[in-house]
């Protein structure tokens, strides 16, 4: 049961810290338990739907199908990440001014929430189906009965929220005027290392054949798979043995978002917040 | 419009990495087979041509499903109970390549040795 419970934690982990990261970036947000709650309802119910079918999946695209669906949803969140964090850097200033006016601001910030819920539905579908993969084994097998899966299920997935928690509650420690800008720099080094991840799939896969060559070999400094190694994963990209691509994809993101916040920044607002200032 | 152009910004982004796809994957010849029984890998240790691309057959004969990872060899694919995958590894170079199964860790130990 101890075993279980705590591969079902590190996966739990790996949404888990995506979840407390959206949670802090979302903090005085109108409706964004909602939108998160949605994310995480929406992952779990679509983790079933992939387990279900994941023999199926597998043998997709010539035996391929596992990487290419690895890799295309980890490729939705950085587009919905590198969005999110243009939007903001588009409406933040009204968004912040106007955070007590119902309307016109507000009702476009669902947008970006419903972004990010997308971020937290691709981690809670991609954990939660090797979760489900994982304990379904387990029952079918005549290993474990259903009270052993229950605990080491709903033991791994207790400390997992735990630790999540506790990741949430040290941001928020952050003063309001620093907050923004960190998860905002956490949201991009996410994207980044999901884009790392998901280079690593493709080549998995076959469909990258480029850049294979890998650079260095930290694993005798912090394995990727240890509890720190996979907590860094998560937040910043990080992985002991990164090839080419992969470091090519994380500097190209992180550098692309950047990008695209400074342009989104200089757009002029909209045409209500214009017409509701020149009426002040 | 605005709204537009910035989500067409950012899936450009993603998609400006598309350029370095290939049409097809590289497909490589017969499979090496790895049978998965009481959670330990048959045979533990398997002979690969090296830098060649080479695909592992993981039959699992166990009930349990597990998850077929190398960080050496940078793969990681889940099998189902009483299924089999394709995985995908190399070109390697000369050496040892170990691989381990996540869900059995203690017992689910082997390597590739590509030379």
């Amino acid at each position: 049961m101890l075993a279980s419970l705590i591969i079902v934690f590190r996966e739990v982990l790996e949404a888990g810290l995506i979840v407390g990261i959206v949670l802090a970036a979302t903090q005085g947000v109108v409706g964004r338990g909602r939108w998160i709650a949605l994310g995480i309802v929406g992952g779990i119910i679509g983790s079933c739907i992939i387990a279900a079918f994941a023999d199926g999946i597998s043998s997709l695209f010539a035996d391929t199908g596992q990487e290419m669906f690895n890799a295309t949803v980890l490729l939705i969140a950085v587009v919905m990440l590198a969005w999110h964090n243009a939007w903001m850097a588009q409406h933040g200033r009204e968004l912040a001014r106007d955070m007590k006016a119902v309307g016109h601001a507000v009702r476009s910030g669902e947008k970006s929430l419903a972004a990010l819920a997308i971020v937290i539905g691709v981690a809670v579908l991609r954990e939660g189906s090797e979760i489900v993969l994982f304990l379904t084994g387990i029952l079918a097998s005549e290993e474990g009965g259903i009270a052993t899966v229950a605990a080491g299920g709903l033991g791994g997935v207790a400390l997992g929220a735990l630790v999540s928690v506790l990741l949430y509650a040290g941001l928020v420690q952050i003063p309001t005027r620093h907050l923004f800008a960190t998860t905002t720099w956490l949201l991009t080094l996410l994207a980044a290392g999901m884009a790392a991840t998901a280079v690593n799939f493709l080549a998995q896969g076959g469909m990258l054949n480029a850049g294979g060559t890998v650079l260095w070999d930290s694993s005798g400094i912090l394995r990727d798979n240890s509890l720190i190694g996979q907590a860094l994963h998560v937040l910043v990209g990080y992985t002991d043995r990164p090839t080419e691509a992969q470091l090519i994809a994380y500097v190209g993101v992180v550098a692309g978002i950047l990008l695209l916040t400074r342009w989104a920044a200089g757009k002029p607002p909209s045409d209500r917040s214009r017409v509701a200032s020149a009426a002040e | 419009m605005r709204r537009v152009s910035l989500l067409s910004a950012a899936c450009a982004l993603a998609l400006s990495g598309a350029a370095f796809l290939s049409a097809a994957p590289v497909r490589a010849d017969d499979a090496i087979t790895i049978v998965i029984k009481d959670h330990k890998f048959e045979p533990a240790e398997v002979k690969v041509p090296a830098n060649k691309r080479v695909t592992l057959l993981v039959d699992n004969q166990d009930a349990t499903s597990e998850e077929f990872e190398s960080g050496e060899m940078k793969v990681e694919k889940i099998v189902g109970g009483r299924k089999q995958i394709k995985v995908m590894v190399g070109p390697l170079k000369p050496g040892r390549y170990p691989f381990f199964g996540e869900f059995h860790e203690a017992t689910a130990q082997g390597a590739v040795i590509a030379e």
